[in-house]
C-alpha cells in the first residue's frame, strides 16, 4: 500500500490516521485499567486454587523415601481395596443421588404448583436443615435408626417385626442420612427451574389435545430438565467427597474415598499417597462434570425429539 | 382438509355464565351465540371478564354455573384436552425444547394422526401462515411475528372446531401488528373457521370482526356489527369506549328532544322521557357559516383552539354551557382556507340522521 499516492489531510497525514495514536494508546490504557481492577480476584484465585492444586499434584508424585515415582498411583491398581473404596464411593453418590431425584422431583414439583405464599412457607422447611450443622443431623439420625433407636423400638413395640432392623452403621444408614443432607441441593434448583415453566404451555398442551400425564410427560418434564440436571450434578459430586456422614453412620464397614484420604494422611501420615487420593477424585470428578455438560448440554439446548 | 374448516365450523351456544372469584363477580348472567365460522371479537378494558370468558370457553377456568354448546353439544364440564378448540395465546405459548415443525405437529400426534400425513398437514400449516421451510427452526431463533404464525398454525392445523385467540397481536409493534390484522382476516376468510378474539384495542376489533361484543364490567353491553356499534352506540361506555365522543345532555318531553332551547332534529324516535345524552363523534361536527340548510342542528359554540395535524385539523370548542366538543376535518383547501381563529364565535352542525341518544347513567 502506497501512502503517497493515498490523499492526505490539511497536517500532511493520510487520511484514516486521524488521532490512530492517541486512540490506540488510550485502548492500551484502558486494558491496563481493567487489567488492575481485575488483579485482586485474579490473585486470590491463584493463592486459593492453583497454588494448593498444583501443591497437591507436586506431593502426589514423590513416594514415602521422597523420590520422584508414580508408585502413589500405581497403588490404585494393585491394591483391591483401593478399588473397592472407589467402587463403595461411586454406588454410595449414584444412590443417593437416585434418592434424591425420587424424593426432590414431587417435592419440587408440589412447591412449584403451590400459592406463593405457601410455596415461601414451605421452603422456609427446605431450607431450615441447612442451618444446622451437618454433624448434629447425622447424629440425629444414628439415634433414630440405631439398633435400640426409634424406628427400630416402635416397630418392634408395634409388632411389627420381631428383630431390629439393619438401618444404622451399614450403607443403608449412609445413603438415608446423606440423602436426608443433600436434598435441599437438588430441590432448589430444581423448584427455580420449575418456576419459570409458562403456565400457558401447560394450558397450551392440554389446548391441543394432550391428557393432564401426558402434558406433563411431554412439556413439564422436559421444561425441568436443565433444573434436574443442574441439581443432579451438583447432588453427585458433593457426594463423591462426602466425609462425616459415611464416616458416621457407616459404622467402619462403608469406606469411602474422602475417608481413606484421612486415614492415609493422618493414620499413616503418606501425605504422597493422601495426595494422589485426592488428585483422582479431582480428575474423575472434573471428567464427570465435562461428561455430564455434554449429555445434557446436546439434551437441553437442542430439539428434544421423542419419535 | 386444511381448507375445509368451514364445512367443519360449528355454532357456540353461550347461555347463563356465572363466574365469581373468591366472592367477588366477574361474569354476570352471560350469554352470547356466536355463528359457525363468524369472527366474533369480545372487546373490553382489562378486568372487562372477557379474558375469563375465553378461559372458561378453552376449559381453564371453571364457572361457577352456565352452559357452552358447541354445535348443540354441552361441553362446559369437558376437560380442556377433549373439547377441540383451537388457541392462540397472548405470549405465544410455543414449546420451546420444541422445533417449529414439533411445535405444530404436536396437537396432531396427540391425535395419532400418521408420520406422514403429520409431515404432509405441518407443511401445509407453515404454508399458509407463510413460513415454509422454516420448520427445522428453533423458537428462540424466531422473530416476534414469525412466533406468532407459529402459534396460529399449531392452533389450526388440527382443524379445531373453534378457534379461540386471547390478544394475540398485542406483544407486536405497531405496524407488524397492522399488518397481522389483515393476514389474519384474510386467513379466517379463506378457512372460515368460528373464532372468539378478545382484545382491548378498539381499531384491531373494527378491523378484524364480523361482530364486536362490547364487555364492561362482567356484562355484555352490546354486540353488534362494527358500522353499527360505531354510528349507533346504545349504552354511554360504548360510546365512549369505540372511537372519540362528546357527549352533550339533551332532554326529551313532550314526545321530542330538546338542548336547551332548541328541539333537535333527529330520524330517530325519540325516547322515554327524562334525561339522555347525545353522542358526538367528532367527523360528525362541521361548521356551518350562519345560513342553516336542510336537516342540520345547529350548536353555537366558541373556538378554544385548532391543531393542525397534516391530513385533518382538530378544532377543540366550548359549548354555551361550557362543556368541551372536539371537531375533525380533513384539510382540504376549501375547509383549510375559512379555518376559525381560537376565541372566535362559531356555529357547529350536526345532522339530522346523526344525531344519537344514549341513557344518561
Amino acid at each position: 500500500m502506497s501512502v503517497a499516492s493515498a490523499s492526505l489531510d490539511h497536517a500532511g497525514r493520510p487520511y484514516g490516521a486521524i488521532n490512530a495514536d492517541a486512540l490506540a494508546a488510550d485502548a492500551r490504557r484502558e486494558a491496563r485499567g481493567l487489567l488492575a481492577l481485575l488483579s485482586p480476584g485474579l490473585i486470590l484465585v491463584f493463592a486459593v486454587i492453583v497454588v494448593p492444586i498444583g501443591w497437591l499434584f507436586w506431593l502426589s508424585l514423590f513416594d514415602e523415601a521422597g523420590q520422584l515415582s508414580a508408585a502413589n498411583y500405581a497403588r490404585f491398581f494393585e491394591q483391591a481395596s483401593y478399588i473397592k473404596t472407589f467402587v463403595t464411593t461411586f454406588k454410595v453418590a449414584f444412590t443417593v443421588t437416585g434418592a434424591c431425584v425420587l424424593f426432590g422431583y414431587p417435592l419440587a414439583y408440589m412447591l412449584s404448583q403451590l400459592p406463593r405464599r405457601a410455596a415461601g412457607i414451605c421452603l422456609i422447611f427446605v431450607i431450615l436443615p441447612f442451618w444446622t450443622s451437618v454433624l448434629v443431623r447425622t447424629y440425629a439420625w444414628l439415634v433414630i435408626l440405631q439398633r435400640k433407636g426409634l424406628v427400630n423400638t416402635w416397630l418392634m413395640d408395634l409388632g411389627v417385626i420381631g428383630q431390629p432392623l439393619p438401618l444404622a452403621n451399614n450403607f443403608t444408614g449412609v445413603v438415608i442420612g446423606m440423602t436426608h443432607i443433600m436434598l435441599p441441593f437438588l430441590v432448589l434448583p430444581l423448584y427455580a427451574s420449575m418456576k419459570t415453566i409458562d403456565v400457558d404451555c401447560l394450558r397450551a398442551g392440554m389446548n391441543l389435545g394432550a391428557s393432564p400425564a401426558a402434558t406433563f410427560r411431554q412439556i413439564f418434564l422436559p421444561l425441568s430438565f436443565p433444573g434436574l440436571a443442574s441439581g443432579v450434578v451438583i447432588v453427585f459430586v458433593l457426594c463423591l467427597g462426602f466425609f462425616v456422614t459415611p464416616a458416621l453412620m457407616g459404622g467402619g464397614k462403608v469406606i469411602m474415598w474422602a475417608m481413606r484420604m484421612e486415614q492415609t494422611t493422618s493414620l499413616y501420615s503418606n501425605w504422597g499417597a493422601g495426595a494422589a487420593l485426592g488428585v483422582v477424585l479431582l480428575a474423575v470428578t472434573l471428567a464427570l462434570l465435562g461428561l455430564f455438560q455434554r449429555l445434557l448440554g446436546a439434551r437441553t439446548t437442542g430439539v428434544w425429539s421423542s419419535r | 382438509m386444511l381448507l375445509s374448516l368451514a364445512q367443519s365450523a360449528l355454532p357456540i351456544a353461550i347461555g347463563g355464565i356465572e363466574k365469581r372469584f373468591g366472592g367477588v363477580s366477574v361474569l354476570h348472567d352471560l350469554g352470547l351465540d356466536v355463528a359457525a365460522g363468524e369472527f366474533l371479537t369480545l372487546l373490553g378494558p382489562s378486568g372487562s371478564g372477557k379474558t375469563t370468558l375465553l378461559m372458561i370457553l378453552a376449559g381453564f377456568v371453571r364457572a361457577n354455573a352456565g352452559s357452552i354448546k358447541v354445535g348443540g353439544e354441552e361441553i362446559i364440564t369437558m376437560p380442556p384436552h377433549r373439547r377441540n378448540i383451537g388457541m392462540v395465546f397472548q405470549n405465544y405459548a410455543l414449546f420451546p425444547h420444541m422445533n417449529v415443525f414439533h411445535n405444530i405437529a404436536f396437537p396432531l400426534k396427540q391425535r395419532r394422526v400418521s408420520a406422514a400425513e403429520t409431515a404432509e398437514r405441518v407443511e401445509r400449516a407453515l404454508d399458509l401462515v407463510q413460513l415454509k421451510g422454516l420448520g427445522e427452526r428453533r423458537v428462540d431463533q424466531l422473530s416476534g411475528g414469525q412466533r406468532q404464525r407459529v402459534a396460529l398454525a399449531r392452533a389450526i392445523v388440527f382443524e379445531p372446531r373453534i378457534v379461540l385467540m386471547d390478544e394475540p397481536l398485542s406483544a407486536l409493534d405497531k405496524s407488524l401488528r397492522e399488518h397481522m390484522q389483515i393476514e389474519l382476516r384474510n386467513l379466517h376468510r379463506r378457512l372460515g373457521m368460528t373464532t372468539v378474539y378478545v382484545t382491548h384495542d378498539q381499531r384491531e376489533a373494527i378491523t378484524m370482526s364480523d361482530r364486536i361484543a362490547v364487555m364492561n364490567a362482567g356484562r355484555i353491553e352490546q354486540i353488534d356489527q362494527p358500522e353499527v356499534l360505531y354510528a349507533r352506540p346504545q349504552t354511554k361506555f360504548v360510546a365512549g369506549f369505540i372511537g372519540e365522543s362528546s357527549f352533550i345532555p339533551v332532554e326529551c318531553r313532550n314526545g321530542s328532544v330538546w338542548y336547551e332551547d332548541r328541539k333537535l332534529r333527529m330520524t330517530t324516535a325519540p325516547p322515554s322521557a327524562g334525561r339522555h345524552l347525545m353522542v358526538v363523534r367528532p367527523e360528525k361536527l362541521r361548521l356551518i357559516n350562519g345560513e342553516q340548510t336542510g336537516d342540520v342542528n345547529a350548536l353555537p359554540a366558541i373556538v378554544g383552539d385548532v391543531i393542525y395535524q397534516g391530513d385533518s385539523f382538530v378544532c377543540y370548542a366550548t359549548l354555551k354551557d361550557g362543556r368541551h366538543v372536539t371537531l375533525r376535518d380533513y384539510c382540504r383547501s376549501d375547509v383549510l382556507a375559512k379555518l376559525p381563529a381560537p376565541g372566535e364565535p362559531i356555529t357547529l352542525g350536526i345532522d339530522a340522521q346523526d344525531v344519537v341518544l344514549v341513557a344518561d347513567q
